[in-house]
């Protein structure tokens, strides 16, 4: 049986996650003699299109991106999206709390617009259908490398639908939100090993909010420690600023400042 | 030859998304372009309204290679924006934190990005049946920089505890023995290496350029906290970065540059190299002498010289750092900074070369202006002048289109580009 073919690509992003490929070291090689690489632009010169498998990272920025993204899934049998950019525009997403031009003129301000950046950043399943999605950022490579495997069984693989507070208690990390601190561990799935608390860190909600999560509930516990609640929806917008259960409350945003201002 | 075209559209083996353009007629070039064709994604822009402790770990994802550098140049900023200053202890985990990001990055240039030219091939992947050993070794190398800084901040890209005002975890004396026996056990392998491209000659090109890089008062290979200093003897303080570079026009190129007032400039291992090579530890120093690099070296290829070079100085470094941790008897306590208004600049060594942040705030401690210089954007104009240099030799030596490609592609890649980063900040007005 031949190998499968996979390709590896990436739009805007920090390339970060497909760095996390060459990462799971040890394992590196024993996978790659069960598969082909046939395009990887970050770390080799053959560039194919016979791939079976596409791994994408990356936010849908620009109308180019939009189109290549396209010819990816017309070639791929399978697509996994890879990282929070590609998953939920994660930080990308930020760049749509003003429009495009805008963003534009901050960055280039002696430069002409460049039609090319669309209105908005998208998630790559915006554009086009995807079979799986790895989140996170950066993605964990456990579990990326429990993906592949399982998906080279034949099998579909399961990641987690439980808040990060689960893994975290169960590593017996002390909370964060009983020492003060704003922690979105409550509302974000896990599967991340409860990582940045375990080094004292609060959960920014970087693998994507749960279906359903009890943001209210969590806006109040943070009322009671002091964060206001427009300190919280802006932290919020880190990362999940295109999660439709946040996207209500950023619209709260300029009232909220206003009534500050009053 | 007569006429001459090199297009390289997205080249490969480097991070980010580049073209490298080159059209010459009768041994004249014509046009000559390093184009970047990253997607932009707008971090000033995204900054602006951030609270300034959320601004390391939004900037750590500007790249995920020098994800550590990114956030050792933002605490450092927004400390001296907030009128902070580290105290020694947390220079010292900084330090550490930074000798395994340069060890990491440079590991991957070297051996993945740069070694399969030298092999002749097209990638590391057939290297690893043709050549086990070396791929083995690398990854070895590679491992000892992730696993040291998963210990001591979580994870390699995107560190966790990286913090405006110190680190939110401080590291076990457990963790500082594995880690310093993980640097100890990469010395077998880092001498091997030196062997390994001892071996190699680097393609042949002069090119004098001038060189930045940071420089400390004290006697330290500096990699985090110095002054600006250019090997022309000109240097400022870190927060007047704009009295030595500034964006300009560079008489080859129609693009607006990063400039010193002389013009284009090259930044990364060698210029850091050319600075700071009084400062070498013994086994570093021995190791350029057999590397055949010396201060007078004038080839931009050298660069990658430099950068095994420095993987012995962070070894022995990061063990210095390791043994004064361990000597800690208090670890700092974490403590969000007290938020005001305020403005502060850093500049860091970063795998690639010295980068600048800088930051305003308002009373809230939110972001009120961003910027960012980035390596990359940085070597851009001198890249290209090394091309204008070296394609005429290339030609004169009856080299064909192929070949001058190649030699073109293997240039670019010396210097190490890290496109992703350079787009976001390529063209932007200096404070």
């Amino acid at each position: 049986m031949s190998k499968p073919k996979v390709g590896v690509f990436s739009f805007a992003s920090c390339e970060g996650c497909q760095l996390q490929l060459l990462n799971i070291e040890e394992e590196l090689l024993d996978l790659l003699g069960r598969i082909e690489i046939v395009n990887f632009r970050e770390a080799m010169d053959e560039k194919r299109d016979d791939y079976a498998v596409a791994l994408v990272e990356g936010s849908i920025v620009t109308e180019t991106d939009a189109e290549e993204v396209r010819k990816i899934r017309g070639n791929a049998a399978f697509l996994v999206t890879i990282g929070a950019c590609a998953v939920t525009t994660g930080l990308n997403g930020m760049r749509n709390s003003v429009a495009a031009r805008e963003a534009w003129k901050r960055v280039y301000p002696d430069r002409d617009f460049d039609p090319n950046v669309a209105p908005e950043v998208r998630r790559v399943s915006e554009v086009v259908k995807v079979d799986f999605e790895i989140p996170g950022c950066p993605i964990d490579r456990g579990e990326l490398l429990y993906v592949l495997t399982t998906l080279l069984q034949g099998q579909v693989p399961r990641l987690p639908a439980t808040p990060v507070c689960d893994e975290c208690r169960r590593a017996g990390n002390p909370c964060l939100l009983d020492r003060g601190i704003y922690c979105f561990g409550s509302i974000t799935r896990s599967g991340c090993r409860a990582i940045c608390p375990a080094y004292g860190e609060s959960c920014c909600g970087c693998r994507g909010l749960l279906p359903g999560a009890p943001i209210e509930e969590l806006i109040e516990i943070l009322d009671k420690k002091g964060y206001s609640r427009e300190e919280v929806i802006v932290r919020m917008n880190q990362f999940n600023s295109r999660d439709d259960q946040v996207k209500p409350l950023t619209g709260e945003l300029g009232r909220l400042r206003k009534e500050v201002a009053a | 030859m007569k006429k001459l075209e090199v297009n390289v559209h997205h080249l490969t083996r480097v991070e980010g998304h580049g073209n490298i353009k080159v059209r010459a007629s009768n041994g004249k070039i014509e046009e000559l372009k390093l184009e970047i064709v990253e997607s932009p994604r707008f971090f000033e822009s995204m900054l602006v309204g951030r609270y300034i402790d959320e601004v390391p770990h939004i900037t750590a994802r500007i790249c995920g290679i020098c994800a550590l550098g990114h956030t050792t140049a933002a605490v450092r900023a927004a400390e001296n924006a907030l009128s902070w200053k580290a105290p020694d202890e947390v220079m010292w985990l900084r330090r550490l934190l930074m000798d395994g990001e340069t060890l990491q990055s440079h590991i991957l240039h070297v051996y993945f990005l740069v070694a399969p030219d030298f092999f002749n091939v097209g990638s590391v992947i057939p290297l690893a049946s043709t050549h086990p050993d070396v791929v083995k070794r690398a990854l070895r190398l590679k491992k000892v920089a992730n696993e040291m800084c998963d210990l001591l901040v979580g994870r390699k890209i995107h560190p966790v505890s990286m913090a405006v005002g110190g680190f939110t975890y401080w590291p076990t004396k457990k963790d500082l023995s594995r880690v310093k026996e993980l640097l100890e056990g990469a010395r077998v392998d880092l001498d091997e290496t030196v062997k390994l491209f001892a071996g190699i000659a680097p393609p042949a090109l002069e090119s004098p350029t001038e060189y930045v890089a940071l420089r400390s008062e004290g006697d330290r290979y500096e990699f985090v906290h110095g002054r600006v200093a250019s090997s022309t003897g000109e240097s400022v303080e870190e927060k007047d970065y704009a009295k030595l570079i500034a964006e300009r026009t560079v008489g080859h190129s129609s693009a607006r540059h990063v400039a010193t007032k002389r013009g284009c400039y090259a930044v990364g291992a060698l210029a850091r190299y050319m600075l700071n090579h009084d400062r070498l530890t013994p086994w570093a120093a021995d190791a350029a002498k057999k590397l055949g690099l010396t201060p007078k070296a004038t080839n931009p290829f050298h660069n990658n010289t430099a950068q095994i070079v420095e993987c012995l100085q962070c070894v022995d470094e990061g063990i210095e750092m390791i043994d004064r941790l361990m000597k800690v008897k208090n670890p700092p306590v974490f403590a969000p900074l007290k938020k005001k208004a305020g403005s502060g600049a850093a500049a860091v060594e970063v795998p690639r070369g010295i980068l600048f942040h800088h930051y305003e705030t308002n009373d809230d401690g939110v972001v009120v202006r961003a910027n960012c210089i980035i390596p990359t954007g940085q070597n851009q104009a001198n890249i290209e002048m090394d091309l204008h240099r070296f394609v005429p030799a290339l030609m004169q030596g009856g080299k064909n289109q192929d070949e001058i490609t190649h030699a073109c592609e293997m240039l670019v890649r010396a210097y190490d580009p890290c496109i992703s980063c350079s787009v976001h900040f390529l063209e932007v007005e200096i404070a």
